[in-house]
């Protein structure tokens, strides 16, 4: 996807809005998937 | 659409994952034959104890170390109810219900599967372990539904 | 905009009352049906007066998910419209109170023979188990009365469009039709199979069933289902949590845009609740597991747009490091912290959504008490934490009062309440599924098995959490009332947020109906149609009716 003009958008500081804090939420959130998926599928293997 | 830089890189991670995720059950399905129970053939539900393999149900040898399980499911039994396996049988189980809906598990492995009236379900496992395992249905029956139950003992 | 408190039109205001006060009634049944349920399957209790445990776990099933839902959404959702898009017209205020009491009077109809034991089913009715007609007749009449709401919803809506060509519907708006439409289409499965086969069979004017074409047309119905529970929280978290808590929508054209994937992806994926079945090749069983980890997407989205939400307020405070926005945000305002933790319990309900649908993992957990544990932690928790907190202002905004500060610190503690309960019995039926234990089950050892025997602890768990759960109920309950009829007069606002950016050009092309429709229908049709056609022409000699309850 093209980069926004910056004449479109206007915030106060910088073009992007800070969001490190939702960053590294959504990746804890996504290791979280990973542990529990591959938990189960490890049981999986397990039980075959 | 305007996309912050941030969601951009979660959205590939996610969706990264979700293709390894796809392709290690798919390639385990289709190119190691770890498929879910998923068996095709049919059967008239009210003929099930004069079509074979089903009019003597039970362990049957088929081959070196290779059994084959069958088991009629009705409410709320399982025909037989106990059947001995000699350890590291591998056992294809072969299931049919006679009137409604049923569950095939048994806890702690692998097995489980739905039967259907109409069709036979099919699921291949090796038992390792000796001991005691437990049969129960796990789809709803009726009134007598918790106490479906069979068991399974694999001897040295 | 205008800083009056834009109001809900007080005879729409009671068309949506009356859908919430037939939901808050079936929590209150529907609940208690839940606590003895938990209560028998810990061994320690059994059922008085030969009641079945079957009968009520169909009470249980029918009444929340079914009706709670199906209720307080309609309810909602017309308070939405009729709030961001203008006041009903007297015939589609009158079409959506046809639609209301064609679902009540099909609810208690339903009702009376679940309670007189006629058709103890459970709420999927798979056939051959074969209820009275009555049950699936009244089942059909809230289907038809939910679709005749949907039509009241849409005519308004193609009428503000009319009356404003070229501009970008309100979001609420948008995000309800979304949701009528997708309900629409998937309805269309289980009306087909309660009407052309289940009611005629039932009455005897057919003699057989399709046993498996019944159970697709079920599940056709049954995933999309649980997107029509989800589908409302969402609008709550990204139209007016931001508002709530002070800030602004983080992306508008986004949010859409999920919206059109849900509607997309939610319904060509029934066969993952079919994954175990005879009669169904593997090959499609996979085809739809991967049209189900694209419904995943939207989610991951909704996951960053409500951190990004909270971010961007707590930072416009003066937050600063990783997570100390996380400080900013209003714990202390139960309209926040409820559907808040909601958002918390989907990490695991929605990871628990993706290892169900993981193909042959299924095995590990299908029929166990596993799934219970999961759609406990969905729409039990997730989606009903985020209707509780939106009653919170939904319901005085509509009865012309305001949440006191006692209520909302009740409201606070309901929430933790609902929390450490959920905690406990999903917690422990998750756990309890991996062992094998299956779900829809009466107290029972197997005849002494040592695997039955180690679930005992987990079962006693969940009857706590249960019990705990059932505290909640109450404590809701005596919140909603107390909004309903005692809570002092005022005007509460309805919290609509603006978004941070203006309105992108792409908003606009989101609403092309005739395209996603279109689009919708050919990944049905992909999906379903060979499967489909297999089933009826290899389909073996149908299914007698049996009631074995």
């Amino acid at each position: 996807m093209a980069k926004p003009t910056t004449a479109v958008r206007q915030t106060k500081k910088d073009e992007e809005p800070a969001l490190k804090g939702t960053l590294a939420s959504v990746f804890l959130l996504g290791f979280f998937i990973i542990f529990a998926w591959v938990s189960v599928y490890f049981l999986f293997l397990h039980r075959l | 659409m305007h996309i912050h830089k941030y969601e951009k890189i979660w959205l590939a991670f996610g969706i990264g994952c979700l293709i390894v995720f796809l392709t290690v059950v798919g390639v385990s399905a289709f190119a190691a034959g770890q498929q879910p129970p998923s068996c095709l053939t049919t059967i008239d539900p009210e003929k099930v104890d004069s079509t074979p393999p089903f009019d003597h149900p039970g362990l049957v040898k088929k081959g070196d170390n290779e059994y084959e399980l069958n088991i009629v499911v009705a409410a709320f039994s399982f025909t037989p109810n106990t059947i001995e396996i000699p350890k590291g049988a591998k056992v294809t189980i072969n299931v049919t219900s006679k009137d409604v809906i049923h569950g095939f598990e048994i806890p702690g492995t692998n097995v489980n599967m739905m039967v259907e009236p109409g069709y036979v379900n099919s699921l291949t496992t090796t038992f390792d372990k000796p001991g005691e395992y437990t049969i129960l249905c796990n789809e709803y029956c009726g009134a007598g539904h918790h106490m479906m139950t069979a068991r399974i003992k694999v001897v040295e | 905009m205008t800083t009056a408190v834009e109001k809900v039109n007080r005879r729409d205001a009671k068309l949506a009352l009356a859908h919430l006060f037939v939901a808050f009634t079936a929590l209150a049944l529907g609940g208690f049906a839940g606590l003895l349920q938990t209560l028998v399957r810990s061994g320690k209790f059994e059922l008085p007066a030969g009641i079945s445990y079957y009968t009520i776990l169909t009470t249980h099933g029918v009444l929340l998910g079914l009706v709670l839902t199906t209720f307080f959404i309609i309810g909602f959702q017309f308070a939405a419209v009729s709030r961001t898009t203008g006041t009903l017209s007297d015939g589609s205020r009158r079409t959506g109170w046809v639609g209301f009491w064609l679902m009540t009077i099909g609810t208690a109809m339903s009702a009376f023979f679940i309670l007189t034991g006629k058709a103890s089913v459970l709420y999927t009715f798979y056939a051959p188990l074969q209820a009275h007609a009555g049950f699936y007749i009244g089942l059909a009449l809230v289907v038809v009365g939910s679709w005749v709401s949907g039509f009241a919803m849409f005519t308004h809506y193609a009428r503000w469009r009319k009356a404003h060509r070229g501009q970008v519907s309100p979001l609420l708006a948008f995000m309800s039709v979304t949701n009528m439409v997708l309900w629409l289409v998937c309805t269309l499965g289980v009306a087909a199979t309660v009407v052309f086969q289940l009611i005629p069979w039932s009455l005897g004017l057919t003699d057989r069933v399709n046993v498996l074409l019944s159970r697709t047309l079920f599940w056709y119905f049954g995933h999309p289902l649980v997107y029509f529970w989800l589908l409302p929280a969402y609008m709550v978290w990204y139209a007016v949590i931001p508002k709530v808590i002070g800030g602004k929508m983080f992306s508008d054209s986004l949010a859409r845009l999920a919206f059109i994937l849900f509607l997309l992806f939610s319904i060509p994926v029934g066969f993952h609740h079919q994954l175990l079945e005879p009669g169904i090749s593997p090959f499609w069983k996979y085809v739809q597991v991967v049209l189900t980890f694209m419904v995943i997407i939207p989610s991951l989205m909704t996951a960053f747009a409500m951190f990004a939400t909270f971010e961007s307020y707590g930072r416009s405070q003066g937050a600063t490091g990783l997570f100390g926005w996380l400080r900013k945000l209003p714990w202390s305002d139960a309209r926040f912290f409820a559907p808040f933790v909601g958002m918390l319990f989907f990490i695991p309900a929605g990871t628990g959504g993706i290892i169900n649908a993981s193909h042959q993992l299924n095995q590990v957990v299908h029929n166990t008490i596993w799934v219970t544990g999961h759609f406990h932690l969905t729409v039990a928790t997730t989606v009903v934490l985020t209707f509780f907190g939106a009653s919170y202002w939904l319901i005085p905004h509509l009865t012309g009062r305001v949440m006191t500060k006692a209520m909302n610190r009740l409201a606070i503690i309901q929430t933790i309440v609902w929390a450490v309960g959920m905690t406990f019995m999903s917690g422990s039926m998750h756990f309890a599924g991996l062992l094998g234990a299956p779900r829809r089950s009466a107290f029972s050892t197997y005849g002494n098995s040592p695997q039955a025997l180690e679930w005992i602890p987990y079962q006693i768990a969940q009857a706590v959490g249960g019990t705990i759960l059932f505290i909640g109920i109450i404590l809701i309950l005596v919140i909603v009332i107390n909004l309903a009829f005692f809570a002092p007069k005022g005007e509460t606002e309805f919290p609509i947020a603006e978004a941070a950016a203006p309105y992108e050009r792409a908003a606009l092309a989101l609403e092309n109906w005739k395209l996603w429709i279109g689009l919708v229908v050919a990944l049905i049709l992909i999906a379903y149609t060979v499967p489909i056609i297999d089933i009826i022409q290899n389909a073996p000699p149908g299914s007698k009716g049996y009631k074995l309850w």
